[in-house]
């Protein structure tokens, strides 16, 4: 297969890609290409040109300050899998990316890339949305910070608008919570996120949840906070926890596909939820003072 | 481009895939089109040091880059030590997925020069293989390893 034919440009700086993206018709901004070529190749996508962004060194690197992180939108998942500092300051972050795709997709694949392309199974959603990260997008207009909860608008839309660039995904130090884990149910053929959880649990001395955070991606038509489920758990003995009230999932689209029904697809959330409670729990390391 | 250490210079249609370049353009046709579709890796390559799935990169994109396909591991008519290691353990049959495989071996044996069973299985994830069933090749990367930095010194 391949895809059918485009223009090709690699400007090398963000100046020259929103230049690209405001003169020309339909263009596609490319990253690692491991969400978009596989649908040009399908011939699902077919934009007239494609704008590759591997040359624009202010996409790239992960910075860390006192305050926030800055991963820069062109980082590969395998930078993101690997950096050590990254592991010592926001591990679900890290181990996140460690289990997307298989190795060669990890050298290739970017977090900008991902996350703007939104596949509803995709891995780093549940763990933005989690740690409450902010999207960095640019355009002529100017800069703007959107914050995890209003980037995914629908299946595979986000909050980007056609002239403006990712540049950089933000994560605020102090909201990092303890504990944070990521645990995936895999599509047995494609590797996606049937079901994927990240979450993070706080217990206070009579092993009561005090705070509760649970992310979910690959269940829905869209990655989603379980909010309603997180109130609801407070106080709830973390040994003992009831079962889950139906209106802790209201309002969510849950994808029906072949190997399982949407009923059995929210059963499997509900266990994959309750296995990562337990895993955070189990997680649980001193906060990082500095 | 440099392919296995010559420099090459062909102009292409921005829509040609690498996989196809490497093949139809250049001849090499050791690298493998198998799924088409990113996810069986018979088409993997070494691209600046890392394994990429060929079929999904197109030839400009990797423009400028050093590549190593299967052709490019064996030296003055000497199989390298993965491919010997892969013949002795009789970890391919039909052959298809080798050099993809082998690609891939190569990179894990990189990071984890000698790997544990975990670390081979994880390394492995991006390949399929619908004749041996794996175990041969787990065998063949575990004695990569057990002979220490054989399997990445010439590399």
């Amino acid at each position: 297969m391949y895809p059918a034919r485009f223009d090709y440009i690699r400007p090398t700086t963000i100046d020259e890609v929103l230049d690209a993206l405001s003169t020309r018709e339909d263009c596609k901004l490319l990253a690692g290409g491991h969400s978009l070529l596989p649908l040009m190749k399908h011939r699902l996508a077919s934009p007239e040109c494609l704008i590759d962004l591997q040359d624009v060194p202010a996409l790239k690197g992960i910075s860390i300050d006192d305050d926030e992180i800055h991963v820069g939108a062109f980082t590969c998942h395998v930078e993101v899998e690997t950096s050590a500092e990254l592991e010592r300051v926001c591990p679900l972050l890290a181990r996140t990316a460690s289990r997307i795709g298989d190795p060669q997709v990890r050298n290739c694949g970017t977090i900008g890339g991902s996350l703007v392309h939104a596949d509803p199974a995709a891995d780093y959603p549940a763990a933005i949305l989690l740690l409450e990260a902010e999207f960095v997008c640019v355009g002529r207009g100017g800069v703007r910070r959107i914050p995890a909860r209003d980037w995914f608008l629908e299946m595979m839309t986000t909050a980007i608008q056609s002239d403006e660039v990712l540049t950089h995904v933000c994560i605020r130090r102090r909201t990092i919570p303890a504990g944070a884990v990521y645990l995936k149910w895999p599509h047995p053929a494609s590797g996606l996120a049937m079901v994927g959880v990240a979450a993070s649990i706080t217990l206070d001395e009579e092993r009561r949840i005090q705070d509760a955070r649970l992310a979910v991606t690959g269940l829905a038509e869209m990655p989603f906070r379980a909010y309603a489920l997180e109130q609801w758990l407070v106080g709830a003995v973390c040994d003992n926890v009831p079962e889950f009230p139906d209106d802790g999932f209201t309002g969510i689209s849950i994808i029906e596909e072949a190997l399982m029904t949407a009923s059995q697809r929210l059963d499997l959330c509900k266990i994959m939820i309750r296995k990562a409670m337990m895993a955070s729990i189990a997680d649980q390391s001193p906060q990082i003072v500095d | 481009m440099e392919v296995n250490g010559e420099t090459v210079s062909r102009d292409v249609e921005p829509r040609l895939l690498l996989a196809h370049f490497l093949r139809d353009v250049l001849g090499l046709t050791g690298t493998h089109v198998g799924c088409d579709t990113s996810q069986c890796g018979a088409c993997t390559v070494i691209q600046n040091g890392k394994a990429v799935k060929s079929c999904t990169r197109l030839a400009v994109q990797s423009a400028g880059t050093r590549i190593t396909t299967i052709e490019g591991l064996e030296e003055g008519g000497q199989l390298h030590p993965i491919q010997s290691a892969f013949k002795n353990f009789h970890a391919l049959q039909c052959g298809f997925c080798t050099p993809g495989m082998v690609m891939a071996v190569w990179q894990l044996l990189q990071r984890h020069p000698v790997p544990t069973l975990d670390q081979t299985k994880h390394g492995l994830e991006g390949n399929i293989c619908r004749c041996t069933g794996y175990v041969n090749i787990f065998k063949a990367v575990d004695s990569l390893g057990m002979s220490n930095t054989r399997g990445s010194e010439t590399l």
